[in-house]
């Protein structure tokens, strides 16, 4: 694996997470528990979406095969997705959306932070401005961990279900493969054992105070960063492709 | 059940004037009236700071007061600076 | 602001005179402009009459939410999205806003979604119609935020203070809804044969509700003329009809499409055009709830709650808990 491709594999990683996330959030709107958490959860996915346009868009120009932001997102099929599996878990109630989104965000936010000081200037300067945003839904998403997990028996032993679920999908993201430690010897891609040492004591002053357990250590679901999704993903770019897809020789 | 209780919302803008009330949310609690306010009331770069108050805390004065509470400042022409006569030729005053 | 409502019903009994009395300086104050506050004297019907009209147009937010909400998933570009996201996103604003504005009368948020999710309020009939096509998220911003704009601008002068500062925010905020959706159609007509094909099938099955949406006309209409003295309301729903029709032929002649009345022609005479009758039977169908997405709608709103109770129970529930440790610790 070369340089180049080494990077665009990231980019995808980058831009895909944060499209599929925003993707599944989208699916609450007009649904949400309260009013209040329509504008809320629409802003993480205003983010999000705003973050993988710079992402992908970043992407095709590294590619150099003339596909623009647009044509990677809806064109691509479920083979060339690069997102993580956890993102791509069914949006569930909205204990099952927070713990995703917690999880994700407490693994984001010393992404992005980390990749501000990367050797790659453009990396760098998405990764400023999305580390703050990041770093304002990890706030979001863990006080709503405290919330739910110290809320009423009901929300707690939902939550604590869904942190179950989920748990097995977090293992992927901290794991390095080629792409990362290509990456990483030039100064590009973040050091995923600092990465996860901020995660991990995050998570656990989250749980914590939310008087949640964390699951035991068990097998780690993985493939989403190399390609191999679950069924879900599947579902998603059906709906998000269908237009450009019936419509192929159309502009928007 | 009951709604969340209400929250008034102070925000201060760019152009460093004092907090202004801009309207109210529900929250359950005082984070999530910042973040609520946060998300609802500088959606469009509004704000540089924010107060929420609980609107139970909020003391108002009464309308059936304005007589005697405000009507008589209104005669107190002496406290504007028009009040007072100076000559043309004396400048910065 | 909401430090206390208006006056919530334990309004003590007064003689009739002093009740005349109280009602003539208040239509006085409504006549001098002056801005009727949560906290003044009110008449009762006056009260009511904003609560329903409030609260009505809170409930077409967010019930307004639905229709375009359902393409979030399928915008056709990443651009797209965003614009959707951030549109549908004001409604969900423009709704807590006009709770809000209710609330300052002493209603509760809570008693009027449980209304409206019991049939009992009414909300803008328009949202009880499918969104079939992509063409049909640009036809709602181009034509409904269009007369809701036209409808709402008057409103920002609206004698409650509440509701009239609401209705500023909102109209500040709608600017770019309607352009949003005008910008959507003329792509689509400047497009492939498929896609204009689109955007007149859109155009076609929107052009009548919109037009619907200012009301009955003014004959029968019920609130029309009270409204107006008390300066809650300030133009008829004919007048405003007609500017709609005014401002939205030349617009669809530009796109190169066609509205679906063959009766509509510029009248030189009156500097106005004509249309067609209205289908009046449609209307009060639709609002009776017989239109092709009333029970879709009021279901969605009313599952959303449901299964959102055990959530706002719980941060209730936690906020109760931190407010007694934090007294505990004093
Ligand atoms: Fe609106
Ligand atoms: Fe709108």
């Amino acid at each position: 694996m070369n340089q180049r491709q080494a990077l665009y594999e990231y980019l995808l990683r980058l831009g895909d997470n944060a499209l599929i996330l925003g993707q599944r959030l989208t699916e609450w709107i007009g649904h949400a528990p309260a009013l209040e958490e329509e504008l809320g959860s629409a802003n993480v996915a205003l983010d999000l979406i705003g973050q993988a346009r710079g992402w992908l868009a970043y992407a095709g120009t590294v590619e150099g095969a003339g596909r623009d932001e647009d044509t990677l997102a809806l064109q691509r099929d479920v083979l060339d997705f690069r997102n993580a599996l956890l993102l791509e878990q069914p949006n569930g109630h909205y204990g099952d959306t927070i713990a995703r989104q917690y999880l994700f965000d407490a693994f984001h936010y010393p992404l992005l932070e980390a990749l501000r000081g990367c050797a790659d200037q453009h990396i760098a300067a998405i990764a400023a401005k999305s580390y703050k945003e990041a770093g304002y839904h990890r706030r979001r998403s863990a006080e709503w961990m405290v919330r739910l997990g110290d809320g009423t028996a009901e929300s707690h032993a939902k939550l604590q279900r869904s942190v179950d679920t989920l748990w097995p999908y977090t293992g992927e993201l901290f794991t390095p493969d080629e792409v990362d430690r290509t990456l990483q010897s030039l100064g590009v891609a973040a050091d995923l054992t600092a990465v996860y040492q901020t995660w991990d004591e995050d998570v656990a002053r989250t749980l914590k105070t939310a008087t949640l357990q964390r699951p035991q250590a068990g097998w780690m679901q993985s493939g989403g960063k190399q390609g191999r999704h679950s069924e879900q993903l599947g579902y998603i770019l059906a709906q998000m492709q269908f237009l450009p897809r019936a419509y192929p020789d159309a502009r928007w | 059940m009951k709604d969340w209780p209400l929250w008034e919302v102070f925000i201060r803008s760019r152009h460093g004037l004092a907090h202004k009330h801009v309207g109210s949310l529900h929250a359950s609690d005082a984070a999530m009236a910042l973040a609520n306010a946060r998300d609802v009331y500088t959606r469009r770069g509004e704000g540089m700071s924010i107060w929420v108050v609980r609107s139970t805390d909020i003391t108002a004065s009464a309308p059936g007061d304005k007589a005697i509470l405000f009507d008589p400042s209104e005669d107190k022409v002496y406290r504007h600076p028009t009040f007072y006569e100076i000559p043309d030729e004396v400048d910065n005053l | 602001m909401h430090i206390q409502p208006g006056h919530t019903g334990g309004e003590p009994t007064r003689s009739a005179e002093a009740l005349a009395e109280l009602e003539q300086a208040f239509q006085e104050k409504i006549d001098a402009e002056i801005k009727i506050e949560p906290k003044d004297w009110m008449p009762e019907a006056y009260r009511q009459s904003l609560v329903r009209q409030i609260s009505q147009h809170a409930h077409s937010e967010i019930v307004g939410m639905l229709p375009e909400g359902n393409w979030l998933t399928r915008a056709p570009s990443l651009r797209r999205k965003l614009i959707l996201l951030a549109k549908v996103q004001d409604e969900a604003g423009h709704g807590l806003y006009l709770y809000s504005a209710a609330e300052t009368l002493g209603a509760s948020r809570e008693a009027l979604i449980e209304a409206l999710h019991a049939g009992k309020a009414k909300y803008s009939s328009i949202f009880n119609y499918p969104t079939l096509t992509w063409a049909d998220v640009g036809a709602i911003g181009w034509l409904v935020d269009g007369a809701a704009l036209i409808n709402q601008i008057p409103l920002c002068r609206c004698s409650y203070g509440p509701y009239a500062r609401a209705m500023r925010r909102i109209c500040k905020e709608e600017s770019f809804h309607q352009r949003q959706g005008y910008e959507i159609m003329l792509v689509l007509c400047r497009g492939t044969a498929a896609q204009k094909r689109m955007a007149q099938d859109a155009l076609e099955r929107w052009w009548w509700p919109s037009l619907m949406m200012f009301g009955p006309p003014d004959a029968e209409s019920s609130h029309t003329q009270q409204s107006m003295r008390w300066k809650i309301k300030r133009h008829t729903n004919d007048a405003l009809r007609q500017k709609f029709v005014d401002q939205s032929v030349p617009q669809a002649d530009y796109l190169g499409l066609t509205p679906p009345d063959p009766e509509l022609k510029w009248n030189e005479q009156i500097g106005h055009y004509d249309f067609g009758a209205i289908d009046w039977g449609e209307f009060w169908r639709v609002l009776k709830g017989d239109g092709p997405c009333n029970r879709e709608r009021i279901e969605a709103r009313r599952r959303a709650y449901d299964e959102g109770r055990w959530v706002r129970e719980a941060a209730l529930a936690f906020g109760a808990k931190q407010a007694r440790r934090a007294h505990g610790a004093e």
